[in-house]
């Protein structure tokens, strides 16, 4: 199947713009960063997962997927990236568990893969507590439309550091990381 | 773009070669894709920055490329930097705290011919700082990143040659060599006698080679506002410290970690605070302590020439 939607306007400076959106966003965990996105998007996907994926997917990296045929589409023909089940550098699936995914070795750690998760709101203030590399006393982000349960399951993935699966959180056009150093407590 | 529109715009005008303010933006060389570096290959790059910013100390292995310069002139750090810039960056780079030096100006010409990016030598106007074997003096800000070149990133490799082994150590987080080295410093010289290059802890986890910035600069680490990218082009590794992460030099409750400075005061500006170099004046012995960061200095210099 064919894809009519485009990528990036500008495939250069737009994903150095991102890119330095989603650095923003893994070195200061909490913190809510806007990225530039395609002009046009294939039903299913977020700007922001849109622009999370021509930034850092590409032949390279294995990615699990599950948002439609038109969104498989527009990623094979933008990305050229291979579809797995297992072992995926980059997951974008709402059914996909922080445990099941790949997390590393204790030598390799930097195997664990990128979660994109899509939510619906992200807010810096109130909801979560969060502390570690990156923050300089507390960060406080509120998440609206995260999978239930999955504080408790972040506790988990965490606890098995350096090994670990990190997170991309998208909401429209805006991105939150949790890199997998942070500890998140619900208030 | 809120982490570009929170940057300062590129200043305009003050494009005389010499003068320490900001160079404004250049067209870039379109004969190079922006940056020079290209796009799968910066997508490799940055997937690797960032898992080093998620497992801070850790080396994360990258496939480093061919630059226009050899090998240990600042190859790692030059590909971690093309892979971060965009246009509206503003790029400081220093060699051993000096702007004016070979390394310093042929890598900001590079920058400005294949990325046509706004160059300075203030440490406060910029958003990029690449640096060799230096922190400079004026605290960094939440809005800077500051881009290392590293010769060698792995802590341990003087004291164990295999590199599978050094990888089982620091998955293990085994670092009893090192302190069994600087013990052997302490019993042999009476202090712990590494004065560039001292091993570092970060966020309690990781051993981390701080390149070979001077132990004075090693405080400055520790919780530092900006971000903290280590780039390694021979050895192929990257590696990152977020900011306000702790980052702790090793040392023993009897024996502290001391940063050493020479117990001078600069002959340009009078600092008693900054890292001081020694220059020969002369061949009868003659010598000076002059300032290593040279904007701190020249700074300083215009402030007191201001003040009289």
């Amino acid at each position: 199947m064919d894809t009519r939607y485009p990528g990036f306007a500008d495939p250069v400076l737009d994903a150095q713009a991102s890119f330095r959106a989603v650095l923003e966003a893994m070195s200061r965990p909490g913190r809510v960063q806007a990225v530039v996105a395609p002009p046009e998007l294939p039903p299913g996907l977020s700007p922001a997962a849109a622009s999370v994926l021509l930034t850092l997917v590409d032949a390279a990296t294995p990615l699990r997927l599950a948002a439609g045929t038109e969104v498989e589409a527009w990623v094979r023909f933008h990305c050229g990236c291979p579809f797995v089940c297992d072992g995926a550098a980059f997951v974008l699936d709402p059914g996909a568990t922080l445990m099941e995914l790949e997390a590393g070795t204790d030598e390799e750690p930097e195997r664990g893969a990128t979660l994109i998760l899509e939510v619906a709101a992200l807010e810096e203030a109130g909801g979560w507590r969060l502390r570690g590399p990156g923050i300089r006393d507390e960060h406080r982000l509120r998440v609206t439309g995260a999978p239930p349960g999955f504080v408790a399951e972040w506790a988990r993935n965490h606890a098995r550091f350096p090994c670990s699966v990190d997170v991309i959180l998208c909401a429209g056009a805006r991105i939150a990381a949790l890199p997998r150093s942070l500890r998140i407590e619900e208030s | 773009m809120t982490s570009a529109a929170a940057k300062p715009s590129p200043p305009s005008g003050g494009r005389g070669l010499g003068e320490g303010g900001a160079q404004g933006a250049y067209a870039h060389d379109t004969g190079y894709n922006f940056a020079y570096l290209d796009e799968s290959t910066k997508r490799m790059i940055r997937r690797a920055i960032l898992k080093g910013v998620a497992i801070p100390g850790h080396q994360v292995p990258f496939g480093s490329r061919e630059m226009p310069l050899p090998y240990g002139w600042g190859t790692g750090g030059i590909q971690v930097t093309a892979s971060i810039l965009g246009p509206s960056d503003v790029l400081k780079v220093i060699d051993q705290g000096a702007d004016d030096t070979t390394n310093a100006v042929s890598i900001r010409a590079f920058f400005r011919r294949v990325a046509g990016v706004a160059t300075t030598e203030r440490t406060a106007e910029a958003t990029v700082i690449q640096t060799r074997h230096r922190i400079p003096e004026r605290q960094l800000t939440e809005g800077q990143i500051l881009v290392y070149q590293v010769p060698m990133p792995e802590p341990l490799f003087r004291l164990e040659a295999r590199v599978a082994e050094t990888k089982r150590m620091h998955a293990l987080a085994d670092y009893g060599l090192m302190h069994v080295k600087l013990y052997e410093d302490i019993a042999r010289h009476g202090h712990i006698a590494t004065s560039y290059n001292y091993p570092v802890m970060v966020d309690g986890r990781y051993l981390m080679s701080p390149s070979p910035i001077p132990a004075f600069d090693n405080p400055k680490m520790d919780r530092m506002p900006a971000l903290q990218l280590f780039g390694a082009g021979r050895e192929k590794r990257i590696y990152a410290v977020p900011p306000y992460t702790a980052v702790r030099s090793l040392d023993f409750e009897d024996h502290p970690f001391r940063p050493i400075r020479a117990p001078h005061a600069c002959a340009l500006c009078g600092s008693r605070e900054s890292y001081l170099d020694e220059v020969i004046t002369d061949d009868r012995g003659g010598k000076i302590f002059v300032c290593s960061d040279t904007d701190y200095c020249t700074e300083r210099q215009a402030t007191k020439a201001a003040a009289e």
